[in-house]
């Protein structure tokens, strides 16, 4: 029997995942090859290339949006992975405290420094640092530190009372000299080579100035040195240069009668403002013999204007009257992803760096298996 | 179809799979007089020092793991997880030639990750891995490609 190739139609209902009332349907992929008898599904590079498309939403420094459509999840979901858990950043990791007299104890200062995220030279931070590695004899310790693997900080506060204070002043900000430790007052000190990367609007700063670290009052004290290193987000979460990576499919409405009149306003109430708009019938649709629109024309009907807004809250399907006249769903192979950066890394480059770890990683297996094999 | 030519052969492969344990390969112990392990571990020694010199010291980190046979295999990934093990177990499952692939961590406090792989007749599961590898390699150039070449459109349309 010879096998009809699919229809456009057949293809595209294939990459829907069915959103029904109570259930989820069609969950997993079925591209693989002998799911379907007589179609070829083996990987093909050039198949993926024309099939695979990237839409960009928005990039801005602390914020990227951008669709990958074309790909499975396991691919899409290896990248988001990679971005939190695996793409080095520069961290505070040690921190030496000569004295601190403040109320917050010595270790949850030194978690709340660990914490912040600092930025500064791109190439500096990404080519020219590199990995400090413990020393295996613990005596060696001091000589592990170096230009390019530790950079080093200080914060010295000391609060005192403010003569110029007004009378009657409450305000402990204005009563004292460094009633509130900030970020910046973090000072940066460049050792070796660091000066040539990290200078002028390329130092080694924090992104956000205005995190508060600590309170102090007259006579107390903080003191103390911190060096930072590389790390990553699989050791601890404050090394991830994201706050959050994180992909969804895209929502699929699909309005398979018409719904018209008060219901069609009742139905756009159902989305997100933006998902469904009113349009008027034309009357070349009513006109239009088994197409639902007969003798409507000039009335509202509901159509799908931005699917990308949904969050697929499932509203619609609560109601009778949009019984059976709608499908909801979403599109297997497009990922909706959104990355929100730390400020240490720009956001789209931190998928940039994702995809090159992932064929990094790739590689070096490969040899691994080669060496296997020998 | 492949799949069904190389079924009819089966009979021919299912003798040497019954040599194979049927324990799952966590639970196997790791037998010495296995051969394939112990040739696999006497290789990583004599290597591990010529890699020392060329190199900062490249540990094995792939293992093909006892009661494998050219087409059936198990393979043991030291600190990888799901990250690759997925992606990978996808690819290799897209090759035509590949009857079966999963991927599994069998104990989430040990960074150890397994990949089985049984092909049909004519190629074998090492085959089956590499060309997984490459492919992933591959697929992550087009995927990059098109990335800068999107975002390139959009600060472009954005400025303009």
């Amino acid at each position: 029997m010879p096998h009809k190739p699919p229809t456009k139609e057949e293809l595209e209902r294939r990459k829907i995942v069915g959103i029904r009332d109570e259930t989820i349907t069609d969950v997993s992929c079925s591209d693989f090859p002998g799911h379907y008898p007589g179609e070829d599904h083996s990987w093909d590079i050039d198949a993926f290339r024309r099939g695979f498309s990237v839409e960009f939403h928005q990039n801005d420094r602390f914020e990227a949006s951008f669709s990958l459509i074309g790909c499975d999840a396991s691919i899409a979901n290896a990248f988001r992975r990679i971005m939190i858990a695996d793409i080095p950043t520069l961290a505070i990791e040690n921190v030496f405290i000569n004295n601190n007299t403040s109320v917050i104890q010595d270790e949850v200062l030194a978690h709340r420094l660990g914490l912040i995220p600092f930025q500064g030279g791109h190439e500096g931070l990404h080519k020219f640092l590199k990995w400090w590695r413990k020393p295996t004899d613990e005596a060696q310790m001091n000589n592990s530190y170096y230009d390019f693997n530790t950079v080093s900080l200080k914060l010295e506060v000391q609060c005192e009372h403010n003569d110029k204070a007004a009378a009657g002043e409450t305000d402990p900000t204005k009563l004292y000299h460094h009633a509130h430790v900030y970020a910046r007052d973090i000072e940066f000190c460049p050792v070796g080579r660091q000066d040539r990367y990290f200078s002028g609007a390329d130092a080694i700063a924090p992104v956000n100035p205005d995190i508060l670290i600590a309170k102090l009052r007259p006579g107390q004290e903080i003191s103390l040195s911190m060096h930072m290193h590389k790390g990553v987000g699989s050791d601890h979460a404050k090394f991830s240069p994201v706050a959050t990576a994180s992909y969804r499919l895209m929502p699929v409405i699909d309005i398979t009668r018409p719904i018209l009149g008060d219901d069609a306003e009742k139905f756009a109430r159902c989305f997100p403002r933006g998902v469904i708009e009113l349009e008027k019938v034309t009357k070349k649709e009513a006109g239009q013999k088994g197409s639902g629109y007969e003798g409507h024309a000039g009335e509202l009907k509901a159509v799908v204007a931005d699917p990308m807004r949904d969050t697929v809250s499932r509203e619609c399907l609560r109601h009778d009257e949009f019984k059976d006249k709608v499908k909801l769903g979403r599109r297997r192979d497009h990922f909706i992803y959104l990355v929100e950066s730390t400020g240490q890394w720009e956001s789209d480059a931190i998928f940039i760096e994702a995809v090159a770890h992932l064929k990094k990683r790739a590689l070096d297996l490969e040899k691994q298996v080669k060496n296997m094999v020998r | 179809m492949p799949r069904a030519k190389t079924r009819k052969e089966e009979p021919v492969e299912a003798g040497s799979d019954t040599v194979m344990e049927e324990a799952p390969t966590s639970h196997q112990p790791e037998s010495r007089d296995d051969m394939s392990v112990d040739q696999d571990e006497n290789d990583e020694a004599g290597e591990a020092e010529e890699d020392e010199i060329e190199e900062e010291e490249e540990v094995q980190r792939v293992r093909l793991l006892p009661g494998s046979t050219p087409t059936a295999a198990s393979f043991e990934f030291l600190n990888e997880g799901h990250t690759l093990g997925n992606a990978l177990r996808y690819i290799i499952m897209k090759n035509p030639d590949v009857e079966f692939c999963a991927y599994a961590i069998p104990h989430p406090s040990e960074a150890k990750m397994n990949v089985r792989i049984q092909t049909f007749e004519g190629t074998t599961a090492i085959e089956a891995l590499e060309k997984g590898l490459r492919d992933v390699q591959d697929l992550c150039d087009v995927v990059s490609d098109k990335f800068i070449d999107a975002r390139e459109k959009f600060v472009a349309g954005a400025s303009s």
